[in-house]
């Protein structure tokens, strides 16, 4: 007798992955049409459009609560509010792809699917609620990441492409290795069961005595902490975000980092959510958020290269989110969400203005954005905007994300954290200002003229007009984001 | 009056920056005779509003309007709501802030014609115009930050307006950075306060949840020590008092109009507005209060000594102006609230009015040292008639304005009597007498004794000084007469603006108004003695304290203190230095290594997979190690 899979337990709803199915098809859809068609824009009209639906998909599964293929596939506010953020980001970056990608005579296609398959990626990353599943969802996105950081060719961007690989095997290799002892442990791979076994075992005793478990907390940090990059596994960055195509190293600063932070929320406060471990792993988090902040501003300021400064500037940033993250309450975990978008709009739209500016100008070096502010009004218009909220001004988004984390920070007890994060964020206005200052007030070099198209500028503008909106009208957001952790019991 | 007028304050110089920053200067280019034009009818709108304003202060119930708050945003338990706030403090600073705009506006048209960034440079001036209206009607500390901290930008913008000179750009940085040192702990205490009591609103209609109602009921003891300091040390930044006054004297780079109106009558004032605005908070933590007077005192002696050595004018001036500050805050330390107020109001009007004369100087000079000068009486004769006034009332001689609010301030710090009243009169009494000496060195150095050519031009030949044009010279005249009559304000025994802003004034003590008054004649007669009549030698006296001298003239060697020692030595050659090299020698060098050996993917992978990435492997190692050993060491 052939043993026969009980559907019924395993309940697979296709409704709940919809979304990521869609997008899966239209990824495969572009391939497929990067054959056939002979004007290579209509690959961006159809990965815009399978976004479109995917993000359509998405949204009515909010307010649902759900699980299905036997406990891996979760729905709940907490990922579809990811979901939509990694299809937003992913829409934008396609939009500003588009100026980019006419460099290459081959491979388009490829370029558009791959972005795709790495969102499917950091959708699944947010709902699985099984750690095998977690570890394919993760792989899908690094991987096709991975591609798309050597797109270029060059001896750059191929070094780029081989570092990330090695890179992020090894902090794989280590997290896989963290998954097998939480197995060992607790003989299951669900989160549910083993955030049920693991509340029994810490019961018992105290962390350190509990060789598996604090080792398996330790290795799944390395594989999540490489996602956000936060020191001390930072070390691929700089290299990486230098010699990627610029519009990856945009998606990779704010998508990966995203999905890294929704994983950390799901995995640690469901497997190690007991009172008295929080409070160990809270206490290391804040510790790495004020080293990551501190090390990556000071290392920032001296940086020539602009996308080598953002760079250090994501480590930073990856540190006043984790200020969040480590106050183990709604106010804070609310706060990352709120963060995490507030900034995807704010590095979105910086890089996408490096990419018009550096396409004018042909060089990323901070001296050669002299006299954008005369010859491209717009461009550094849009990249000055985009600085001042990384470094927190009003009235941007990036002032309202530093003051919700802060806030929660401080309303947790977390006084010294914060004093940390503000004396941050006012070194990091040393680096910050340059570019600015540079471009309204240095001599152009030389006169350049090649207006962005206008998916780019609309790309712009989508930016410009959120990091605004959110920095004037946040409510909206807040209000979404405390629904989304609300899941998140700590 | 509708709220939407009073809102249309802030709104008519922003729109005026925007139609330049967006309409003007893209169509038009930078010299545009048209943004001048739009800049003085926005700001001449705002005045005649801020007129309308005061008309209706001084007839409402307890001179305070009636307004309503907005709700913007609410999420939780948290909710932000903006409004107006008017009182006779808002009104008085109104006319203020619109009233010397203008003039400095007018007189730009003439000191900056032909300039290159013409343009730009009025639509900066709009803007700083719109936040500091802003920040003086806010009735909310998150609005009221958003207006401090455009305020700074502004000046930052200003200061490096010829950035093509290093030292306007080294001075414009200078100037933000030094005062967002001060902000940093504003904002902290705008947090802290918000976390103690919920309250963000300055004073609502109901006065129960508002900042003002708060102190003494959730806001007490360390709390509100702490909350008081906090935002006295953005007042500290903002107005230039010691520690953070390095910042005011640089800041001269900027063009001098900008200098009159930001540095002299507007946003360094308000810091002490600042302090004004949280009157009861401050006033009700004895500490805070405590040290505001020490160190407003303090400032007041020690910029003022700074400035009777300087050889440049607009430096004699700026050190001036962080003594005359200094004044204030050590009159609202006294609890002197309404003369500092009104003190300030009149130093607006000869502050500015110095500052402009100053510029029309170098105007016709070209040089701003007082070395170069002298002798302009003949060839300048309405710039020295003005700048005589202001030096008049600036040395507090009667009938002009600055010896009333000066005298008012110093008779409040008499009158109380105790240790803390007696250090600070017999300061301000120090100060008083340096003020006038300054002054008037710079007034004789400038305008008296033999012409010494100004500044030499590029082929040696002299310059031959002229009277500036008629839109200089009218602002200026506007001002001396302000500053001759602004004291009508508050005319003794009739104590208007003390009504206004609620205050029970004193009576007028004979004791110390005789004393300052010596002291001023005084300090008058010791530079007429030595710039004038030359019976002193200047040089002499210099010799003669030699240490003390250099100890002034390199002053009191702060700004080798903050920039070699804690910028350079601790931050940049250590810190920045360290991880810039790290970042070269270990990152870098194998990059460059790998770039320029590997030319294809296949000979990058040999040459990754044996350097650096082994490099990377061990930092992620000793990573996980540490944080393993965090645990084992210090987890519960």
């Amino acid at each position: 007798m052939v043993s026969m899979i009980d559907l019924d337990l395993i309940n697979p709803n296709l409704l709940h992955l919809a979304p990521e199915l869609s997008l899966f098809i239209a990824a495969f859809a572009v391939i497929v049409l990067d054959l056939v068609a002979r004007d290579k824009r209509l690959l961006a009209w159809v990965s815009g459009a399978g976004l479109a639906i995917a993000a359509t998909l998405a949204l009515g599964l909010w307010g649902e609560r759900a699980t299905s293929f036997a406990d891996a596939l979760i729905v709940d506010e907490l990922s579809v509010f990811f979901k939509l953020l990694f299809l937003g980001i992913t829409f934008l970056v396609v939009l500003a792809s588009q100026d980019y990608v006419r460099k290459f005579e081959r491979f388009q296609g490829e370029y558009y699917g791959l972005i795709l398959f790495a969102c499917v990626g950091m959708m699944l990353v947010a709902s699985v609620g099984e750690l095998v599943s977690l570890y394919i969802a993760l792989e899908l996105q690094a991987f096709s990441l991975i591609a798309l950081a050597g797109f270029l060719k060059d001896a750059r961007s191929a070094e780029s492409s081989v570092k990330f690989l090695l890179l992020s095997a090894i902090s794989t290799a280590v997290m896989l290795y963290g998954m097998a002892l939480l197995l060992g442990a607790t003989g299951s791979t669900y989160l549910t069961d083993i955030a049920g076994r693991t509340r029994e075992a810490f019961a018992a005793g105290r962390l350190a005595d509990n060789a598996p478990l604090l080792l398996a907390l330790v290795f799944l940090l390395v594989g999540f902490g490489f996602k956000i990059a936060t020191i001390p596994f930072q070390m691929w960055v700089p290299d990486v975000y230098e010699g990627a195509p610029t519009p990856i190293t945009a998606y990779l600063s704010v998508a990966s980092k995203a999905a890294g932070f929704a994983v950390l929320l799901r995995v640690f406060y469901a497997v190690f959510g007991e009172d008295t471990v929080a409070t160990d792993w809270r206490m290391l988090v804040a510790v790495l958020a004020i080293v990551s902040m501190t090390v990556g501003n000071v290392a920032a300021i001296a940086q020539q290269n602009i996308k080598r400064m953002l760079a250090y500037s994501t480590i930073a940033h990856a540190g006043y989110i984790m200020v969040g993250l480590a106050t183990l309450t709604q106010l804070g975990q609310g706060s990352v969400l709120f963060y995490l978008v507030a900034y995807s709009f704010t590095n979105l739209g910086a890089f996408f203005a490096i990419i018009a500016i550096a396409n004018r100008t042909g060089s990323d070096e901070i001296d050669d954005f002299a006299g954008m502010g005369r010859q491209a009004p717009f461009l550094a218009f849009v990249l000055g905007v985009s600085l001042v909220s990384l470094i927190g001004l009003p009235p941007t988004a990036g002032f309202m994300g530093k003051l919700y984390v802060f806030n929660a920070a401080v309303q947790d007890g977390l006084w010294w954290l914060v004093l940390a994060g503000v004396l941050n964020s006012v070194l990091s206005a040393y680096y910050y200002l340059r570019p600015i200052r540079v471009m309204y007030l240095g001599e152009p070099k030389a006169a350049t003229s090649s207006l962005p198209s206008l998916p780019m500028r609309a790309a712009l503008a989508i930016s410009l007009g959120g990091v605004i909106l959110l920095g004037i009208l946040p409510g909206g957001l807040i209000d979404l984001a405390a629904s989304a952790v609300r899941i998140l019991t700590a | 009056m509708p709220e939407l007028a009073i809102w249309s304050i802030i709104g008519a110089p922003l729109a005026s920056f925007l139609l330049i920053g967006l309409g003007v200067r893209p169509a038009f280019g930078p010299r545009q005779a048209s943004a001048g034009y739009l800049t003085i009818l926005a700001i001449a709108y705002s005045l005649g509003m801020s007129l309308w304003v005061l008309a209706e202060t001084l007839g409402a119930e307890g001179h305070r309007l009636a307004l309503p708050t907005h709700e913007v945003l609410s999420a939780g338990g948290f909710s932000l709501e903006v409004g107006l706030l008017v009182d006779g403090l808002t009104a008085v600073m109104l006319i203020i802030v619109t009233a010397v705009s203008l003039l400095v506006q007018v007189y730009s048209q003439g000191y900056m014609h032909g300039d290159s960034g013409y343009t730009r440079y009025f639509s900066y001036m709009s803007l700083f115009t719109a936040s500091m209206l802003l920040l003086v009607l806010a009735n909310n500390l998150v609005l009221l930050y958003v207006g401090w901290e455009m305020v700074g930008l502004c000046s930052y913008l200003l200061i490096g307006h010829w950035f093509h000179r290093p030292s306007a750009a080294a001075a414009a940085k200078k100037a933000f950075i030094v005062t967002r040192f001060g902000d940093f702990f504003f904002l902290l205490a705008i947090i802290f306060l918000f976390t103690q009591t919920g309250a963000l609103v300055i004073s609502d209609s109901a006065g129960e949840a508002d900042v003002y109602g708060v102190v003494g009921k959730t806001l007490t003891g360390a709390a509100l020590t702490w909350v008081a300091l906090g935002i006295f040390a953005g007042a500290v930044g903002k107005s230039a008092q010691f520690p953070l006054h390095t910042w005011l004297p640089d800041a001269m780079e900027g063009p001098t109009p900008v200098s009159a109106l930001i540095h002299a009558a507007t946003m360094v004032a308000a810091g002490v507005f600042l302090v004004a605005r949280f009157f009861p908070l401050i006033h009700a933590a004895d500490t805070a209060i405590t040290i505001v007077a020490v160190i407003g005192a303090f400032t007041a002696v020690f910029a003022a000594s700074m400035g009777m050595v300087m050889k440049d004018i607009k430096r004699v001036l700026a050190y001036s102006t962080i003594s005359q500050l200094g004044y204030m805050m050590m009159g609202l330390g006294v609890g002197a609230y309404a003369p500092a107020m009104f003190h300030l109001f009149n130093h607006a009007f000869f502050k500015a009015l110095l500052f402009l004369g100053s510029g029309s100087v170098n105007h016709a000079t070209g040089t701003f040292d007082m070395r170069l000068m002298g002798g302009l009486r003949k060839a300048m004769p309405w710039t020295w008639g003005v700048f005589l006034v202001g030096s008049l009332s600036l040395a507090g001689i009667p009938p002009f304005s600055g010896f009333f609010s000066k005298d008012e301030i110093l008779g409040a710090a008499w009158h109380r009597g105790d240790t803390l009243g007696q250090f600070v009169f017999w300061m301000g009494l120090a100060g008083v007498f340096m003020t006038a000496f300054y002054v008037f060195r710079a007034l004789f150095m400038t305008f008296h004794g033999e012409y010494k050519g100004g500044e030499v031009g590029a082929h040696g030949e002299a310059r031959h000084p002229h009277e500036s044009p008629r839109v200089m010279v009218l602002p200026m005249v506007i001002l001396a007469v302000a500053s001759i009559v602004s004291w009508v304000a508050n005319a003794p025994g009739q104590n208007q603006l003390a009504g206004l802003l609620g205050y029970e004034g004193e009576e007028v003590q004979t004791f110390p108004l005789a004393l300052s008054l010596i002291a001023a004649l005084a300090g008058i007669g010791v530079a007429t003695g030595m710039y004038l009549f030359r019976a002193l030698s200047a040089e002499g006296v210099s010799r003669a304290t030699r240490p003390l001298y250099t100890l002034v003239a390199r002053k009191y060697f702060f700004d080798e203190l903050y920039e070699d020692v804690l910028v350079r030595r601790v931050f940049y050659r250590g810190l920045a230095a360290a991880m810039d090299r790290f970042d070269r020698t270990v990152v870098d060098g194998t990059v460059d290594m790998v770039g320029l050996v590997g030319r294809n993917a296949g000979r990058v992978l040999v040459r990754a997979q044996t350097g650096q990435l082994q490099f990377y492997g061990v930092v992620l190692s000793l990573g996980v190690l540490a944080i393993l050993a965090a645990f084992l060491l210090w987890g519960r």
